[in-house]
């Protein structure tokens, strides 16, 4: 098992590496280590938000009234009361901790509305684009896999070769293509596709090409690793057709290093999504977030991120059961 | 080379011709060199050019505005292109180089750096110091790059800097984890306990044998990782939180072109192919690097 003790991108030893420990307890410290990283990410980013540079009081004033001036210190304390900025760090620190703990994420400096309001408003076309995206990106790297790997030498060297080409695509390149060839030369799909479903097509294409070939990347050499086993050569003399054998036994064992990359991939969709929201100008929490940095809405930008951090630490756990799952040795 | 009868018949006829060959051929590393390795090479040398002598590459003036040639599609005279104002889109992108070039170099550096000092102190200490860094690698690991670059922009306001930093901090905790496999496979090979048998201090087996060793491949993942921070940094510069406009930057002529890609569509793509390639430039010669270095190993 030494193959999947290290996980390039995942997560550490802790849940990894085979136990003997009971089911239950290994969860119990999952859920403890991951509580733990979500309060160190949840301090980070409370002490970036420390480093801003000038007053805090005279940044809000200015982002809601569209002004560049100063404020005597009577004009700054209602909105430093308001935001908590009177009291000690300390203080803010503990209050912003227990906000998180309670679902709070802080209040907009340029909307004047909860973070959790205006994520919730944003969530759904986000959240539409980047499954799509992970469902298509996982077709087009088990489609490239199963098809190319350890066929002729041109036809498995163009599909190892698609996948490091494809993997190396810049989002906002391979968005700006399609764009270009599908919506403005073909007119096959808008410009500006908004949420319908037309308009779905090039951005979860975009986000899945570059995606699938990293997933494509990673399983293939497992794949590979895979076919020369003997449960391999004995399913084939017992009859069956390559494909068969390709899909039912081969898969399903060289799936585990991708699965294990699953919370990587899930930044780089959320990173994918803010791009792609922009190119296609496609609502959602992409484009929000986009908006929010340019307008220096810290607590607004600091909440997604916090929101992303939170689904990445989950989607670890999930990765860890899914792997008992697919991989029973690890059970324990 | 099938021999003919006539110099088959005569005793070292046939090496004679052989080693006439070897003395004209090319030596042994170059003849390694794939065809895809040696473009790959051409266009890192051609971007490098541009970076320190852009005024070698291209005649015409990256700023020169020109009314009366605004958003020309690509032509002999202008082989990629005019902007909005009439700037020549190739002689843009090949000054752009230098300050893309840059922003990916400093980004890999202070990544590398970072990465350096923790993975090396991971690798060398104790359990505790171990836990907590790998613990603190694992909490930057839950921000995506992107997002941690938004973050630093709306603290700090968009700045050439905020983006290297943000690039640099996102990309720190792959390399120290990088850094500390490296340095702990050194500690504990062979040569490492030979050191230490034959009685050398703790601080010189560390500055002579662990440090170098652990060091030289990274110079591969660096090669890897510039690409990469480029790719990043000029996304960051897309979204309009970069380089401010009127610099040929990759990123913010990217970022520039975004309005008029109904018109003009080589704005949005010919930059796009400068990152690109040269990114894929990298990864190609950093990939051969690496099976150079792990063949060598292995010889």
């Amino acid at each position: 098992m030494a193959t999947y003790a290290e996980p390039t991108g995942g997560n550490t030893a802790i849940g990894v590496k085979p136990r003997r420990a009971p089911w239950l307890k290994r969860i119990a410290w999952r859920v403890l280590a991951a509580i733990f990283v979500l309060w160190a990410a949840a301090t980070f980013v409370f002490f970036v938000q420390q480093l801003l540079p000038g007053n805090q009081a005279t940044l809000i004033l200015n982002q809601q009234t569209g002004n560049q001036q100063t404020y005597t210190p009577q004009q700054l304390a209602p909105t430093e009361a308001k935001y908590g900025l009177d009291q000690p760090v300390m203080t803010q620190y503990w209050d912003y901790i227990k906000g998180l703990a309670h679902g709070d994420l802080g209040t907009s400096y340029t909307q004047y509305k909860p973070v959790t309001t205006i994520i919730g408003e944003q969530v759904g076309p986000t959240l539409v684009l980047t499954i799509t995206a992970l469902a298509l990106a996982w077709i087009i790297a088990l489609a490239t896999i199963i098809f190319t790997s350890r066929r002729r030498k041109v036809v498995s060297g163009l599909g190892s070769g698609w996948e490091i080409f494809s993997a190396g695509l810049p989002y906002y390149w391979l968005g700006v293509i399609l764009l270009v060839v599908f919506s403005i030369e073909l007119k096959i799909f808008p410009v500006q596709g908004g949420t319908s479903i037309e308009g779905l097509v090039l951005p979860a294409l975009t986000l899945a090409i570059p995606l699938g070939g990293f997933i494509g990347q990673v399983t293939r050499d497992e794949f590979e690793k895979v076919l020369d086993q003997p449960f391999v050569t004995s399913a084939r003399a017992r009859g069956m057709g390559d494909l068969a054998v390709r899909f039912k036994h081969v898969l399903r064992h060289s799936v585990l290093p991708a699965i294990t990359l699953s919370g990587w991939a899930l930044g780089a969709l959320i990173s994918g999504a803010v791009i792609v929201e922009t190119v296609f100008a496609r609502p959602g929490i992409g484009q929000m977030i986009v908006g929010a940095a340019e307008h220096r809405d810290v607590p607004l930008v600091s909440g997604v991120v916090m929101l992303v951090a939170f689904i990445y630490v989950i989607s670890n756990i999930l990765v860890d059961i899914a792997y008992a799952i697919v991989d029973p040795r690890l059970r324990g | 080379m099938s021999a003919t009868p006539h110099t088959a018949g005569a005793p070292g006829g046939a090496p004679a011709p052989a080693s006439a060959r070897q003395r004209l051929a090319i030596p042994e590393w170059v003849r390694g060199i794939r065809p895809g390795v040696a473009l790959a090479g051409l266009v890192v040398a051609f971007f490098v050019v541009a970076m320190i002598v852009p005024s070698l590459l291209t005649g015409h003036d990256p700023y020169a505005v020109n009314l009366e040639e605004t958003l020309q599609s690509p032509s002999w005279a202008h082989i990629m292109g005019t902007d909005q104002s009439g700037r020549d889109l190739y002689a843009r992108i090949v000054y752009g180089a230098r300050e893309s070039l840059l922003i990916g170099l400093g980004a890999t550096a202070l990544g590398m750096g970072l990465a350096i000092v923790f993975g090396t102190l991971a690798g060398l200490g104790n359990k505790w110091v171990d836990g907590a860094i790998n613990r603190g690698v694992e909490v930057m690991f839950a921000f995506p790059i992107l997002l941690l670059a938004l973050l630093f922009v709306a603290v700090f306001g968009p700045s050439v800097t905020t983006e290297i930093v943000a690039v640099g901090l996102g990309t720190a905790p792959g390399y120290a984890r990088m850094v500390r496999g490296q340095v702990l496979s050194v500690r504990d090979s062979g040569y490492v306990e030979a050191a230490r048998a034959l009685g050398h201090p703790y601080g010189s087996i560390v500055r002579r044998h662990i440090f170098p060793n652990a060091m030289r491949p990274l110079v591969v993942v660096m090669t890897l990782g510039v690409g990469q921070s480029i790719v990043w940094a000029s996304g960051i510069a897309f979204l309009g939180l970069g380089v401010p406009p009127p610099s040929p930057e990759w990123g913010a002529l990217l970022n520039a072109g975004r309005n008029y890609i109904t018109q003009a569509w080589w704005l949005e793509v010919m930059p796009g192919v400068a990152i690109v390639l040269f990114s894929l430039s990298l990864t190609t010669l950093g990939r051969h690097l690496q099976q150079r270095l792990e063949g060598g190993v292995r010889r």
